[in-house]
């Protein structure tokens, strides 16, 4: 196949962005992975003497109220925050497509009833939900997770959803059970690989929003517990002394959007690799 | 008598659509194709052509009526249950093949449903290739990176890799340039003879239907207009509707 030079050319461009973008992404998730090890301090020890203590050339991003080093805490809160922010995404990705890929399948009643209770959780404003599920469950990091999966999926088993619907009227669907396929064989084989690309994009793109968002009902004190190290929750510790120590909300906010930025530009460049637009065919 | 390989029974179609009244694609519509029997079905665009031939493939409901496959009762059967009696053959090759596999893939998911293993199945594609005409290496190509014509010798080696006893041919050469149109259908009509299949034949054509087939079946919403052998009906069409798809084709 010979494409148009320009199309080439912009395809090869995408693809180095992609692999630039998913690198920089694979970097903050190893380091987050391997966090206890690159801190420079241990980021629950306290030492009241040094508390507030501005950047020096010893704590590059200073010391909170507690004394402890905000550098050491940022990258170990990344653990929190993004493999929290992971989890979420993945099972929010693979629950919504499975469960949109049966309703666009099965359709009828089980289909109607499904899409009516997405249709609810999509109402449904997120904060309420997840102060309700706190209320009920009790804080912490992982009913901050639920509560947000609880009320994430739908987005994705609506995509799944209508996609399926366009495949299973395809010639190709059609061919594919004249030669005897199982449902599970259609479902996997056939359907899945022909819808996942706007799914994947989703997903990628949803990382960041999610991490904000999880970040978000930190910070209200929905998500993590301190002394537990978390973006958000460090962000609210030190909320009040915003005008006199900036350094200590500086820290996890930056954290927060450069990983923010990393996974959201990895999102477009998967975006635009994926594109049909910019397909070869 | 023999029994016949298709049997269609008063056979109905009405797609609903939510809140309005239905719309009968196919309305009470009977017909026989007996062994070896080459039937073709015209009519003009939205005549039921291929809801006839959905239903028949199974990929359908129908909302009435009956179909019999060598005598069997198939009317409720799952497409599974008919697939080894009955493949189709789509009007567009290309949409017919899945963009994410390869043409071998495609042509061997019959027999490595029926539990062929991967061997079997690959030494069982090559041949099929090489009796639609094409080189064994195709296998390994995605349907964007052959022809259409050759994508259509491909999905006919997809049609009778299982050895049908009834093909389906939907508009399989209409969306062929004239010339790649001609070797298509010498193939079908080749294979047909050779493999002694029936042939249920939907075409725009009625001069290439009245080569292909023994007998033709004339459509008009939904009902069977008109029925004969091919000769008769295009020499001398009994309705004013045949009359007039005659004429605005030749
Ligand atoms: N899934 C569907 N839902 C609703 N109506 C449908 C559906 N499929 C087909 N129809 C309608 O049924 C009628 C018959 O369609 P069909 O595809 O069988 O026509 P056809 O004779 O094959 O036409 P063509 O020659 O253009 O292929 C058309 O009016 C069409 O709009
Ligand atoms: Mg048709």
């Amino acid at each position: 196949m010979t494409a148009p030079e320009s199309m080439t050319r912009k395809r090869s461009g995408g693809r180095t962005r992609l692999f630039l973008f998913g690198a920089a992404a694979l970097l903050v998730v190893a380091g987050a992975f391997f966090s206890e090890s690159l801190c420079p301090y241990d980021p629950y020890l306290q030492n009241l003497g040094a508390a507030l203590e501005p950047p020096t050339a010893a704590h590059i991003f200073g010391t909170d109220r507690y004394g402890r080093d905000l550098c050491s805490r940022v990258i170990v809160g990344s653990r929190a925050s993004i493999f929290s922010t992971l989890a979420l995404v993945a099972v929010i990705t693979s629950f919504g497509t499975a469960l949109g890929l049966f309703c666009g399948w099965a359709r009828g009643r089980a289909d109607t009833f499904l899409m009516r209770v997405s249709d609810l959780c999509l109402a449904f404003p997120c904060l309420v939900f997840a102060l309700a599920v706190a209320g009920v469950l009790g804080g912490g990091l992982h009913n901050a997770v639920l509560a947000l999966a609880a009320i994430s999926w739908p987005k994705y088993a609506r995509i799944a959803r209508s996609q399926t619907l366009a495949v299973r009227e395809t010639d190709y669907l059609k061919a594919a059970r004249l030669a005897g396929c199982s449902a599970a064989r259609l479902a996997v084989r056939h359907i899945l690989p022909n819808i996942a690309g706007p799914i994947l994009v989703t997903a990628v793109l949803d990382i960041g929003t999610m991490m904000m968002e999880l970040a978000g009902l930190s910070f209200l004190g929905l998500g993590a517990k301190p002394p537990m190290a978390e973006w958000g929750s460090m962000m609210s510790e030190v909320r009040g002394l915003l005008q006199t120590v900036p350094w200590a909300v500086f820290a996890p906010g930056l954290a927060i959007f450069a990983a923010v930025l990393v996974f959201n530009l990895l999102g477009d460049a998967v975006r635009d690799e994926l594109d049909p637009k910019m397909k070869g065919r | 008598m023999t029994t016949p390989i298709l049997r269609v029974q008063e056979l109905k179609k009405i797609f609903s659509r939510s809140g309005r009244e239905g719309f009968a694609a196919v309305d009470g519509v009977s017909f026989d194709v007996g062994g070896g029997e080459c039937v073709g079905l015209i009519g003009e665009s939205g005549s039921g052509k291929s809801t006839v031939a959905n239903l028949v493939a199974r990929l359908l409901d129908p909302t009435g009526g009956r179909i019999y496959l060598e005598g069997n009762d198939v009317t409720a059967a799952d497409v599974r249950a008919v697939c080894r009696t009955v493949q189709m053959v789509f009007q567009s090759p290309r949409e017919s093949f899945d963009p994410r596999r390869t043409l071998g893939d495609g042509v061997g998911e019959s027999l490595r449903n029926a539990g062929q293993s991967a061997a079997e199945a690959r030494a069982a594609v090559a041949e099929l290739f090489e009796a639609v005409g094409l080189s064994p290496d195709f296998a390994s190509r995605y349907p964007h990176e052959v022809s259409g014509g050759q994508c259509q010798r491909a999905a006919i080696a997809r049609a009778i890799a299982i050895g049908p006893k009834l093909l389906i041919c939907d508009e399989a050469t209409s969306a062929l340039d004239v010339t790649v149109q001609a070797d298509i259908v010498a193939l079908l009509s080749r294979l047909i003879r050779a493999r002694a299949m029936a042939c249920l034949f939907i075409c725009h054509d009625l001069a290439l239907a009245q080569g292909f087939c023994d007998r033709l079946l004339v459509m008009r919403e939904g009902k069977i207009v008109e029925a004969g052998a091919a000769d008769e009906v295009i020499q001398s069409p009994k309705t004013e509707y045949t009359k007039m798809l005659l004429d605005s084709i030749l």
